[in-house]
């Protein structure tokens, strides 16, 4: 009973946070609503006994991913607001489309059928706890899917670090070009230090 | 009735923590005064043994200025944010055997969401006072925050190994009564990096940039005032209070002392508590403060590869081992 209910709410919360995320004007408050809307998802995974997973949730998410989209919000000038011209002009046309997608969404939920039940059940995972239970899974059964993962990030972080280092013999042009977008958010931050 | 007596238990608890966040304000200025060759606070009471009470009766009552151009709601909740995460961690805190509010399997993440957490009162409390000071104080708790988080998190996976449990009991039990077993000596690298990172999450000297008196004011908190600039206070240590006891619970071998105190079980966990709240106020009083390129460089070139060579020695030692 008590978990229903505690379902019932992250349920409700994650809604509406998700709805004032993309709805409120400033994008500070978005971002905050994002964080209440992580909190409540590892609510979620609370009332299925996955603490581990919650945890991380809120460390990884909240605690690191979400800081960073902060300090890009602080960097870009919020004053000068962005407007972008609408895709299509007339927005009902953007609500029959979006309609019709919830509509198909929703009709094709009595097609879902539950899987297989595997060998953790919510008793084995309580007996084992979830950290060693996932540890183990993901390092024996699932060892290659997680080193590829690790390979792609690996990549990407490579990519990144190739990417923000500048060759030391590059033209003063392109540098400059690189530039342009955060010029302005700087500059008003050495003001500030000043 | 359980949760009448949870109920009991986490006030007992709020109002202890409360009390040794006013005396810890003494101490740090009667120890810094004898540093300095004064005498620090005297007028009120013996010693100035009132003067913690005093504080917080005028911070209760003085005027609560909000900015006029502040962002009202986010202004008005960035101290709560910082005081409620530093409030909850202490409910994983095992202060002796069994005595914890809540025994959870993930105690140290936990631990680690929440600080993360209050990370974002500061920054909130930077942003939302619309001032450049409180900005650039906030901003720059942000970048030493998430940076430090990570040498701190990996200083402690050589833990996790060796105790083999993310649960803060089981990780006191692992390392056993005797002084040879704590994990001090056998992870004296990954205590070297949760040491240093712990001064620079909770914002102490000598990593105290994001509220430099001597550049920024007071950096994040320089549009507060009265209470909630007291709360800010208050959310500062709880928070050494807490990282404090996660070194003593990882390191220092928690509750167990040379002898079992018979009728206060916590009393080894205390002072164990209160000789790093020492050490702490000792730094402040001793070293300058660091640049912020030199933060940086010591966080993201010695520390992270440091904690990380630790895990891989750790790793491969008790592979070899057992």
């Amino acid at each position: 009973m008590f978990i229903q209910i505690f379902f019932g709410y992250c349920a409700l919360m994650i809604t509406l946070s998700g709805i004032l995320a993309i709805s409120l004007r400033n994008p500070v408050h978005c971002v905050l609503m994002v964080l209440v809307l992580f909190f409540h998802m590892a609510g979620l995974y609370l009332t299925l006994n996955a603490e581990f997973l919650a945890a991380v949730q809120i460390i990884v998410y909240a605690g690191a991913i979400l800081v960073l989209y902060l300090f890009v919000l602080f960097l870009v000038s919020l004053r000068e607001e962005l407007h972008l011209d609408a895709f299509i002009a007339n927005p009902w046309i953007g609500r029959v489309i979006a309609g019709g997608l919830a509509a198909a969404l929703l009709y094709v939920i009595p097609a879902f059928t539950l899987g297989e039940k595997g060998v953790w059940s919510v008793e084995a995972i309580k007996q084992v706890t979830h950290t060693k239970a996932l540890g183990q899974e993901m390092y024996s059964t699932y060892l290659l899917p997680f080193e590829i993962g690790g390979l792609i990030l690996l990549v990407a972080l490579i990519g990144g670090l190739a990417l923000a280092r500048r060759d030391e013999g590059a033209t003063e042009a392109n540098a400059a070009d690189e530039a342009t977008t955060p010029l302005p958010a700087q500059s008003d931050h050495k003001e500030a230090a000043q | 009735m359980n949760i009448l007596l949870l109920l009991v238990w986490i006030i007992i608890l709020f109002a202890v923590v409360m009390l040794h966040v006013a005396y810890a304000t003494y101490f740090e200025r009667k120890i810094i005064g004898h540093m300095q060759v004064r005498l620090g606070p005297m007028r009120v009471g013996w010693h100035g043994l009132l003067q913690p009470i005093a504080d917080g009766v005028k911070s209760f009552f003085k005027e609560d200025i909000i900015p006029a151009n502040a962002d009202r709601p986010t202004f008005l909740a960035a101290p709560i944010i910082c005081l409620v995460a530093m409030m909850t961690s202490l409910a994983v805190l095992p202060f002796a055997k069994g005595w914890v509010l809540a025994d959870i399997n993930i105690g140290l993440l936990f631990i680690f969401a929440m600080s993360s957490l209050s990370s974002y009162g500061v920054v909130l409390a930077g942003w939302a006072s619309n001032s450049k000071f409180s900005f650039l104080g906030g901003l720059r708790s942000m970048a030493q925050v998430i940076s430090y988080e990570i040498a701190m998190g990996l200083s402690l996976v050589g833990v996790m190994l060796l105790s083999g449990s993310l649960n803060l009991s089981e990780i006191v039990e692992a390392q056993g009564n005797s002084i040879l077993g704590m994990y001090l000596i056998p992870q004296c690298i990954g205590f070297f990096v949760f040491f240093i990172s712990m001064l620079a999450e909770t914002n102490r000297v000598p990593f105290d940039l994001p509220e430099a008196e001597t550049e920024l004011v007071s950096g994040y908190c320089t549009e507060y005032s009265g209470m909630r600039y007291a709360i800010f206070f208050m959310a500062e240590y709880i928070g050494m209070m807490v990282m404090a006891s996660i070194g003593t619970v990882c390191f220092l071998g928690g509750w167990n002392g040379p002898f079992a105190v018979p009728f206060f079980p916590p009393l080894w966990f205390v002072l164990k508590i209160y000789l790093f709240m020492f050490i702490f106020i000792w730094i402040r009083a001793t070293l300058p403060r660091y640049r912020y390129d030199q933060l940086m460089d010591l966080g993201w070139k010695l520390l992270i590869p440091l904690a990380l060579a630790n895990i891989v020695l750790t790793a491969c030692l008790k592979a070899m081992i057992g």
